[in-house]
């Protein structure tokens, strides 16, 4: 092992132990109080901050951690392992981070940066549209050129951190009547102000706690200079390949998901007794817990894979999308089957498995449904293997 | 001449469920899922419509239906909201046990109650830590004069709150071996010494009260011991479970429908990639094994129910259906979601009660893995070499 890795290591165990500690001691009493209400946990964001979990993949230079893609998936996983929703403030809030990181200009890089890693401006991306989900390229929101500033105009929909974060990064329309339709998208990063409108809070089958909105830009008003790298028409790009870190963030959210589910199972299954003998005992409770240990495992493994190839500085969309939609739904699969094995325990708020029930399906319809990464693994292996 | 009657009066009973579903359920379904209120107006409909009775003999007060038409009207109700088929379902198990097992005198006496609704409830099964394991209970009945004293908990009694008149199992004999010998059912109305101690919070199947309920010196009147003679109730209510376990095939079969064809309407109407996305294959695909294995969950129930208005017993049928068509339900449910994308999500639509509704069918009236036991059983008396 070289220093560096050694150091990598290190750093690595110290911040995923101090996670854990925070999971048990803040996290999951939070969501038992919090989640059913949809009561955001202002607190917990406070410590995440003081942690330095807005900063996890920024350079240290700019403030940052500057940890690899293994560590933040690792970090993801212990978080959802307590509550999916905390790992929502700091999600999408990487990705930009991620895109500032890669295409801003000096500049940008300097100014946003330090205050993104401390959490001191926070949010995340403004992309979806109510009309433009998997199709991103469909999206209607409008940026017109007015001297030293773009004025902004359309609908963002299901956008995370909408109301309790302060920055974002916008996608829009410079040209609406580009060919292809993406090099007239534009990414912006900018800071809520007038024109700049929280609309609906949704409210979520799971996920809850985390605020996630619609937005409406009323002639919202943006300096020029929030052009991520300063050109226009090449914001899809730019966030197509932050979007391989969100696959990632995705996929090892639904590995600490069903991890909680399948140890939740594994106690409770010792504990139960049917037919004068704990269930584990049952070759049927075997069986699945089995069934549920592998595939937890081989989410988990297609993960770190995805993660690793990343960190080597390689493109991972195929391994990214794999990640995502193995993981999510084996998380759909296991969280469903820790409920069986709760019985009817699995199916009241007295216990977590409902929650984590309701979650699961976040991590297959969010971050690109599991369609769409199938079209997109698709599409890589064909590519890949063409005669 | 008498299928054809049954044929008419089937028709009748279910367009006057549709419009019913249509006009009084799906207006509230949402709403009251959401707060866990229970919906006391559509109790007063329900008992007018006469679905308290609806496979009670038409001598004792009920409709008389089959219990195919039974299925259909469950269906057609979950279609609407899933919650509403439990006001009836462990009620009509309870009025099935004393028409199959009960003395005249109990069937004259509460099958008439039971079929006009004005007593209603379910069973009391379940306890704290004895669900499939049915014999395990511990609830103990012990005579005392011309009466029983009933003592123990039990738990996840639908209409706990609001019913008023239960089957009650519990051990009359507590070293009986095997244990079922030990087991008697009671009717028992509410009164002193019967406690609604929890209203349970659930996951779906919200509205209909589930409730934990604590019996402290509770008195039965001897003569409610159904059929009269300790040590039978075991039987009298494992027989009739093949009726619950139709009841939530159907139920299954209705909250897949009701999903499928949100799916199959949205599906027209979302545009990506510059058509409807019910144009693209990867949705088409996804649209018509849905509706495949609709159909096929349906079909698993009206042959369990078929089977059973022979007169015959279904539990290997009845168990094939409850266990295949509460699977699909939690799967179409998923995959409708999936359809909706974000919006499915959100409970703007009704997607997210069914994904939550789901898990009922798989987990309750007995857990799939015990259908699955129960089937195999079956299956290899059948195939006995």
């Amino acid at each position: 092992m070289t220093l560096d890795q050694q150091a990598r290591e290190e750093a690595r165990s110290q911040i995923v132990s101090a996670v854990r500690d925070f999971v048990q001691r803040d996290v999951i009493p939070t969501a038992v109080r919090c989640e059913n209400d949809d009561i955001y946990p202002g607190e917990l964001v406070e410590q995440m901050k003081d942690m330095g979990l807005f900063g996890i993949t920024i350079p240290e230079e700019y403030g940052g951690l500057g940890l690899d893609f293994t560590t933040f998936a690792i970090i993801f996983e212990e978080l959802s392992k307590g509550w999916m929703s905390i790992s929502g403030p700091i999600g999408t809030h990487h990705i930009m981070a991620e895109v500032v990181a890669k295409y801003g200009t000096d500049e940008q890089k300097q100014h946003w940066l330090p205050r993104m890693a401390t959490g001191d401006r926070r949010g995340g991306l403004a992309l979806t549209e109510p009309d433009a989900g998997s199709d991103v390229q469909a999206m209607e929101t409008t940026a017109v050129k007015d001297g030293e500033e773009y004025v902004l105009n359309g609908s963002k929909m299901f956008i995370t951190n909408a109301e309790n974060g302060n920055t974002f990064l916008i996608l829009a329309k410079t040209d609406r009547n580009a060919e292809p339709r993406h090099k007239g998208i534009t990414a912006f990063l900018a800071e809520k102000g007038p024109g700049f409108k929280v609309g609906r809070h949704l409210d979520k089958l799971g996920y809850r706690g985390l605020d996630t909105c619609e937005i409406t830009f009323q002639d919202f008003r943006v300096p020029a200079d929030s052009i991520i790298g300063g050109e226009e028409g090449k914001g899809f790009i730019q966030i197509m390949d932050g979007l391989e870190s969100g696959r990632i963030n995705v996929a090892a959210r639904a590995v600490g998901v069903a991890t909680a589910a399948l140890e939740a199972s594994l106690k409770y299954a010792q504990q139960r007794k049917t037919f004068g003998k704990p269930i584990a005992q049952h070759q049927a409770i075997q069986l699945m817990l089995a069934d549920m240990a592998t595939k937890v495992q081989a989410s988990r493994l297609l993960v770190h894979d995805a993660a690793a190839k990343k960190d080597r500085g390689e493109r991972c969309d195929l391994e990214a999308g794999m990640a995502k939609l193995f993981a999510s739904e084996a998380c759909g699969q296991v969280t469903l089957d820790a409920m069986r094995i709760h019985g009817g325990y699995g199916y009241i708020k007295e216990y977590p498995l409902e929650r984590y029930y309701r979650d699961a399906p976040l991590m297959i319809i969010g971050e690109g449904t599991n369609e769409i990464q199938k079209l997109v693994i698709a599409r890589n292996l064909l590519k890949r293997y063409a005669i | 001449m008498v299928v054809e009657a049954n044929l008419e009066l089937r028709t009748q009973v279910l367009r006057a469920v549709r419009e019913f579903v249509q006009r009084d359920v799906l207006p509230i379904a949402d709403r009251y899922d959401n707060d866990d209120i229970f919906p006391h107006e559509l109790v007063v409909t329900m008992k007018e419509m006469g679905l308290f009775g609806c496979i009670v003999p038409e001598e004792h007060g009920g409709l008389g239906l089959d219990f195919t038409t039974y299925a259909m009207i469950i269906e057609e109700i979950c279609k609407g909201w899933m919650s509403v088929s439990g006001i009836l379902n462990s009620h009509l198990i309870m009025a099935y046990t004393v028409a199959m097992t009960g003395t005249e005198e109990q069937k004259r006496h509460w099958l008439p109650l039971m079929a006009s609704g004005e007593k209603r409830g379910g069973l009391c099964l379940t306890e704290p830590n004895a669900g499939s394991d049915v014999q395990a209970i511990e609830m103990t009945a012990v005579r005392e004069g011309e009466e029983y004293v009933i003592n123990g908990t039990k738990m996840f009694v639908s209409n706990g709150e609001h019913g008023n008149t239960f089957l009650l199992l519990a051990k009359t004999d507590r070293d009986a071996r095997p244990p079922y010998k030990g087991i008697s059912a009671f009717i028992a109305e509410k009164g002193p010494g019967l406690e609604v101690s929890r209203h349970l919070d659930k996951l779906g199947y919200r509205g209909l009260d589930t409730s934990e309920l604590v019996f402290q010196d509770f008195r039965v009147p001897a003569e409610n011991l159904v059929g009269g003679e300790e040590g039978q109730g075991f039987y009298a209510v494992m027989s009739a479970l093949e009726l619950g376990r139709i009841n939530v095939a159907a139920r299954s079969v209705g909250v897949a429908t009701a999903a499928f064809e949100a799916a199959v309407k949205y599906a027209q109407q979302r545009k990506t990639f510059g058509k409807p996305i019910a144009q693209h294959q990867a949705i088409q695909i996804m649209l018509a094994d849905m509706a495949t294995k609709v159909a096929a969950a349906r079909l698993l129930t009206y042959d369990a129910a078929a089977k059973k208005d022979r007169g015959e017993r279904c539990d290997l049928e009845a168990g094939m259906a409850k266990l295949y068509a509460s699977e699909i339900c939690q799967q179409v449910a998923m995959d409708a979601m999936r359809i909706h994308g974000g919006y499915g999500y959100i409970k703007e639509f009704p997607l997210e009660r069914y994904y939550r509704d789901a898990p009922l069918m798989i987990i309750g009236e007995g857990t799939n893995e015990i259908q699955k036991l129960v089937i195999a059983r079956n299956l290899l008396k059948r195939y006995a070499i």
